[in-house]
């Protein structure tokens, strides 16, 4: 199954990448695009035998000790 | 006894060499450069985590660094009271093994700053004994991500703890700001609690020769020697 995760930064971070893209939008003319912040999305394959508390514990188990770092970002698994 | 130091290289360290050159000419002791897929690290005073961009920053800088082979015996390293030296990239990497507290994110400014800054120490510890009070050290900076981060709780128990060695400050460019790259309280450098392991942006291994054009940096080392 492929699993997708979001990784993005904690709200009270701030995120400069996103007022920049933000700033390039309103030039182009796209001024109602608001608060915009970037984030990540990893993709991956986990068999598809694993029971869903096996694929949950996995992920999570991934995402604690390397794809995010709990004290700036947050995540959640995509359906 | 002669002091023993090590030089930990991961592939896209690029200031490994310069902080070998760092402790050899101030140590005047041994000092080894070992590889990050070393199982084991030889007994030593001190261990440099090295600047650069370990992996490529790939993740989150420091990340996958921080999960080397190598670093369960820095871990052993540190825990044994020995010292332990991050510095750039290193810093990044003693934050995401959890060694040091916080975490160091993009430079407010969105820039790259590769430039001369100025750091004065904060609280006294084993690194920075040999600086004066308000003494201003000119050291060099090259980092995009050195924005220094951590919760409220976190900052008052750096605080409380006296684990904040040095702070970024106004230097004697009329043009030089205070706080560089938008860390909390202008933080430049922590320690851990026991203050045996030191983190910083700024890079002393770029400012102790004679053709450097500051030699601020030698003060860490002598400090350390002391």
């Amino acid at each position: 199954m492929r699993i997708k995760i979001l990784i993005r930064l904690k709200n009270q971070i701030l995120e400069p990448q996103g007022k920049v893209i933000e700033q390039s939008l309103n030039n182009l003319g796209f001024n109602e695009f608001n608060n915009i912040r970037q984030g990540k999305l990893i993709e991956l394959d986990l068999p598809d035998n694993l029971s869903k508390e096996e694929k949950d514990q996995k992920i999570d188990s991934a995402c604690k000790k390397l794809l995010v770092n709990n004290i700036i970002e947050e995540y959640e698994v995509l359906g | 006894m002669s002091f023993k130091s090590a030089v930990i290289t991961f592939p896209g360290s690029n200031c490994d060499r310069d902080a070998l050159c760092y402790l050899q000419d101030l140590t005047k002791g041994f000092v080894y450069n070992i590889w990050h897929e070393e199982a084991s690290l030889p007994q030593v005073d001190l261990v440099i985590l090295p600047g650069g961009f370990s992996f490529g920053d790939y993740l989150r800088s420091g990340a996958m660094a921080s999960k080397s082979k190598i670093i369960n015996d820095v871990i052993k390293h540190a825990n044994n009271d020995r010292y332990l030296l991050g510095i750039c990239n290193g810093f990044q990497i003693l934050t995401e093994i959890g060694l040091l507290e916080g975490a160091l994110i993009q430079n407010k400014n969105l820039k790259f700053l590769g430039k001369n800054c100025f750091i004065k120490k904060k609280f006294k510890n084993n690194f920075n004994s040999s600086i004066k009070e308000d003494q201003v050290l000119q050291i060099p900076v090259a980092h995009n991500e050195g924005n220094f981060y951590c919760d409220n709780e976190t900052l008052k128990s750096l605080n409380n703890n006296e684990q904040i060695a040095f702070e970024y400050c106004k230097g004697e460019f009329s043009n030089s700001e205070e706080n560089i790259n938008g860390s909390i309280e202008a933080i430049a450098g922590i320690t851990n609690k026991k203050k045996n392991i030191l983190g910083m942006m700024p890079h002393p291994e770029r400012a102790y020769s004679d053709f450097h054009q500051s030699q601020d940096g030698k003060l860490i080392i002598e400090s350390l020697i002391s």
